[in-house]
């Protein structure tokens, strides 16, 4: 049996409970807003190239600016980074991102989808939007992280990810640069994990490290 | 309570397989992610179960209405994305000028403020004469929005400055009449166009058309359907016509790729060659 070595600081679930949920776990969203893109970007970046999850992330960002994360990630990590295309295959090894002014959704086929929609709480791409559409799909093989932000989007989704049985995950909000995000998810819902930036790079070691050896 | 969990995706065709029998109005080439998200939040604006939705399917066509315009995304502004304006500014106007006769097809028009961008532009350019811009969408209520021409003058700032941004020399106001908080479409920016019903679904080519814009659209159907409607459009358009796509739309098969010449890849604009 598997360890994990995750501090958590809610004690009320066993890292037993943690790990079983990694173990079972097919696909990790990340959602992130003003603070949050330095912890995506290093998180990203340190991924290994067989890392055994497919990433899909959300950030919001303004389709009025071109942003290079993509290409920069890309160059610069081992994992194939990309911006997510409509009717797209999740494969693993590679990392969606939503692109500016769309939602990104996952198909029961596995394949993403975008949507030109009204905003949810004012963005779009929206956290939420993402994170339930996973679960809908995925079930309780999501982990779904939910960094700093200015907003409350992304409660609604990690509560619905928690309604399914997939590991929720929230940063620190001492250690957030922008509570607002973090602080509403943890009201809403009772989260797996709350963790500070060194802890969530050590989850993505745990997920790399459970996945890669009991497969 | 959380809008996604009012319906689950295996609902969600249940729903799809009563509004076929009930209308014969077919959502199974629909993407399914969308969809669910779409419905949930008409039942959660309608504080519906789904019994409750069911039933008023059945029941009450009116509310099918309704229901067929929420599912539906009917997002839209004038000039949205100015850069492709821009593009078919420079890029499409000077290749059309030289024809006696010009017909747009705004395929999946909703209330209409695509289509008076194409014919404001045409306008600018002095072709709206030798023009004629068909509206088409599925909605018989936004379509009526569309003819009417009406909209809230709040969104008219947005609206100017996606203009200037498309790189019009001239001003939005001179196609409109601001009044009582609303604007009108002039009427002389509306005598050549005809809005009406058609169906990318069910329905086939109704005319040659030497533009066809439609954007943000294909994006909420799946593959297959995808590649139906492709294939009406390029049965639609005239030797040489264009075909305007969303940013993140594409011509999805290699044979359809090969007919095409790509006029500007980042705006998703076509011309049929083959």
């Amino acid at each position: 049996m598997i360890k994990t070595k995750i501090f958590t600081k809610k004690l009320d679930k066993p890292d037993l409970y943690i790990a079983k949920k990694i173990r079972n776990a097919e696909l990790l969203v990340i959602g992130c807003s003003a603070g949050g893109f330095a912890i995506i970007y290093n998180l990203v970046q340190n991924l290994p190239e067989n890392f055994p999850l497919p990433v899909l992330i959300v950030i919001h960002r303004s389709p009025k600016y071109k942003s290079l994360i993509e290409e920069q990630l890309n160059l610069k990590g081992k994992m194939s980074v990309k911006m997510a295309e409509d009717k797209e295959q999740i494969q693993k090894g590679f990392v969606y991102f939503a692109p500016p002014d769309y939602h990104l959704l996952v198909e029961s086929d596995g394949s993403l989808a975008l949507d030109n929609s009204e905003p949810v709480h004012f963005c779009r791409p929206a956290i939420d939007v993402t994170f339930q559409s996973a679960a809908d799909v995925y079930k309780d093989k999501v982990i779904a992280i939910l960094l700093s932000g200015a907003n409350e989007d992304g409660a609604d989704g990690i509560a619905y990810v928690s309604e399914l049985n997939g590991l929720t995950v929230v940063q620190d909000p001492d250690v957030a640069e922008v509570k607002t995000m973090p602080n509403a998810a943890i009201e809403k819902t009772n989260v797996d994990l709350i963790l500070n930036n060194l802890q969530i790079e050590e989850l993505m070691k745990n997920i790399d490290q459970v996945k890669n050896t009991t497969e | 309570m959380l809008s996604a969990k009012l319906i689950s995706l295996e609902q969600v065709e249940d729903i799809i397989d009563l509004v076929r029998k009930v209308y014969g109005f077919d959502f199974g080439g629909y993407s399914r992610a969308s969809l669910k998200r779409r419905i949930a939040r008409v039942m959660q604006m309608k504080d519906f179960t789904l019994f409750d939705l069911k039933s008023q399917i059945i029941n009450d066509s009116n509310f099918f209405e309704e229901f067929l315009i929420e599912v539906t995304v009917n997002v839209t502004e004038m000039f949205r994305d100015p850069e492709f304006f821009k593009s078919v500014r420079q890029k499409v106007i000077p290749y059309l000028s030289s024809y006696p006769r010009i017909k747009v097809w705004n395929a999946g028009c909703s209330s209409g403020e695509e289509l008076y961008s194409f014919a404001i532009l045409l306008a600018d350019e002095k072709l709206y004469d030798r023009s004629f811009l068909y509206g088409t969408d599925i909605n018989s209520v936004v379509l009526e929005n569309a003819k009417k021409g009406i909209y809230d003058l709040k969104k008219m700032k947005q609206n100017t400055g996606n203009y200037i941004a498309s790189g019009s020399k001239h001003s939005l106001a001179n196609y409109y009449v601001a009044l009582y908080g609303a604007v009108s479409i002039a009427e002389s920016l509306k005598k050549n166009t005809l809005f009406s019903i058609h169906n990318l679904v069910s329905d086939g080519v109704f005319n040659e058309f030497q533009i066809i814009s439609c954007r943000n659209v294909l994006i909420y159907f799946t593959v297959q359907l995808q590649e139906r409607v492709l294939k009406l459009f390029y049965e639609s358009l005239s030797p040489l016509g264009f075909l305007c796509l969303g940013s993140k739309e594409f011509l999805r098969n290699d044979e359809l790729v090969r007919k095409f010449r790509v006029v500007d890849k980042n705006e998703n604009i076509y011309q049929k060659i083959g």
